[in-house]
């Protein structure tokens, strides 16, 4: 398989060799190797949300050209874009049914990550830049949903920018920053375009690229378990078998996208109208459900505290906790098996997922 | 100030770090600072609306239901009771910001988005809401309705 290095290459090669340094670039791709063993399926999933990503980056591009970011023709454009324009509802389902597909992969990424334990020494800044960028799919997610100027994400804007309104002392300021006034109106929609296409992009380009260089510079981390086995260690060369692998792994996601954009184009629904009440049945995107369906249940006071300000804090100590589990997993990081962390990390899947079922099954008028 | 003499380097060099650190901490600020300002949005003049007259007359309200309208720039809700009686509260969920409505099979004002229940004299009763709504005076004058803030 190994290209050998000595053989004669064509004159573009040299050419190009002599003035980008190809030659240094090859000996990098062959040194990078895989391991194999029978969790190595999880590898997959950060090149997968890494290859979704460059599907929204690129679907998101065409969106902007026609896409007026105002209270008054946002809808309007939207409409005009999928109704008129050639392919223009696929552009659009694209974007969206990628961006759910890719925070999909990045929950799956994540939580192999946690129960593989690979967020262990040296690879914390690895887990911090990936908590971040799950921070800023999160930030895309949720001022994106906003851009059509429907009637469900202009709630949805609502009810998730008022939730930071509640953190005591700086909650209101907060609010303000983030609705670019007191209420959402067409400056939140204004605001939310100008950071969903250039403030976030900018950082994740930032993320990104820490994230991928901590990964290239630690290559892949083998799990405990399969360390504490022992036996004959086997890995595979990146370049070309990992890659090819990973290259079916995206055409399947192609496929996948291309069938669920053509028989589920998504939908505009209402134009948000800011004097009519809330619709029955209102939601955020399904990834922001289970915390929604939990505040859903909080009782309007415990203990003397509204409930709504124990429940966002409690979220956010839940983010804070996932954010420094390397430092807080002592077995792990000495390499003894840690039962505390697994159960941990089943526990807050169980969480996610069993609340998630509930935000779509009971029925909304309860 | 014989060590001076004898050894004027360090003393320059702490002056060209401390004049370099300022020059740079005052042109970070004079960067930060307009752009802090600037993200922040202005103050809009908060609306002194004391009162408003609706569009509706009385009679397009139905007994056991209920109307949003704008009160101030921002949803305001006039409901019909099952008595026939006239009344009008802010139509902002005080739980999450939602436009409350008014819903007939249950007979009060419910907010879809976290099922908040509210009754009739804007007390919150149900689910997640912590206070109650603001009330407005409703007042019938001549076939026309006039909403205000309670004195």
């Amino acid at each position: 398989m190994a290209v050998d290095s000595t053989k004669p290459r064509g004159k573009l090669w040299t050419w190009l060799d002599e003035r980008v340094g190809l030659a240094d670039l090859e000996k990098l791709a062959k040194k990078k190797q895989i391991p194999v063993h029978r969790h190595m399926v999880w590898y997959y999933l950060g090149g997968m949300t890494l290859f979704l990503f460059v599907v929204q980056v690129l679907s998101g591009i065409l969106l902007l050209l026609y896409y007026r970011p105002s209270a008054e023709e946002a809808y309007e454009s939207v409409q005009f874009l999928m109704a008129e324009v050639q392919f223009g509802w696929l552009v659009r389902s694209i974007h969206a049914w990628s961006a759910n597909l890719m925070i999909f992969t990045l929950f799956v990424h994540l939580f192999s990550v946690l129960m593989l334990k690979a967020y262990r020494r040296p690879r914390e800044i690895t887990w911090f830049s990936g908590m971040g960028l799950l921070g800023l799919a999160l930030g895309f997610g949720f001022t994106g949903y906003l851009l059509p100027w429907n009637e469900l994400a202009f709630f949805a804007t609502k009810v998730g920018t008022e939730i930071p309104g509640v953190i005591p002392l700086v909650g209101p300021f907060f609010r303000r920053l983030l609705r670019g006034g007191d209420e959402v109106t067409g400056a939140t929609l204004t605001r939310f375009y100008g950071i969903h296409v250039a403030i976030l992009p900018a950082l994740t380009a930032l993320a990104l690229g820490l994230h991928l260089f901590m990964v290239q510079k630690h290559g892949m981390s083998t799990p405990p378990g399969v360390e504490r086995r022992g036996g004959e260690k086997r890995v595979m060369p990146f370049f070309p078998n990992f890659f090819l692998r990973d290259l079916v792994g995206w055409l399947s996601a192609v496929a996948a996208l291309a069938a669920l954009a053509a028989y589920f184009p998504v939908e505009l629904g209402q134009k948000a109208d800011l004097f009519q009440p809330a619709p029955i049945g209102i939601k955020p995107e399904w990834y922001f459900m289970f915390m929604f369906q939990t505040l859903k249940y909080l009782p309007a006071e415990i203990l003397g505290i509204e409930g709504e300000i124990l429940g966002v804090l409690g979220f956010g100590l839940g983010g804070l906790f996932l954010l420094v589990v390397p430092f807080l997993d002592r077995r792990t990081a000495r390499g003894e098996p840690s039962q505390l962390f697994a159960w941990v990390g089943v526990g807050i899947i169980i969480y996610i997922v069993v609340l998630t079922y509930l935000g779509y099954t009971v029925s909304p008028t309860k | 100030m014989a060590e001076e003499i004898v050894n004027p380097e360090p003393s320059r060099r702490n002056f060209l770090n401390w004049f370099l650190s300022t020059s740079a901490g005052a042109f970070l600020l004079a960067v930060f600072y307009p752009v802090s300002r600037y993200l922040i949005p202005p103050q809009m003049a908060e609306s002194s609306t004391g009162s408003v007259t609706l569009a509706l007359k009385p009679d397009d309200v139905k007994a056991n239901t209920g109307q949003i309208f704008k009160f101030a720039n921002r949803p305001a809700i006039l409901v019909r009771t099952a008595g026939g009686e006239l009344r009008a509260f802010s139509a902002v969920c005080t739980h999450l910001n939602c436009t409350v409505q008014y819903r007939g099979d249950i007979g009060h004002i419910w907010c879809a988005c976290h099922n908040g229940h509210f009754d009739l004299n804007g007390k919150n009763i149900a689910g997640p809401p912590p206070r109650p709504l603001d009330a407005f005076v409703v007042n019938v004058r001549s076939n026309q309705i006039v909403v205000s803030r309670s004195a």
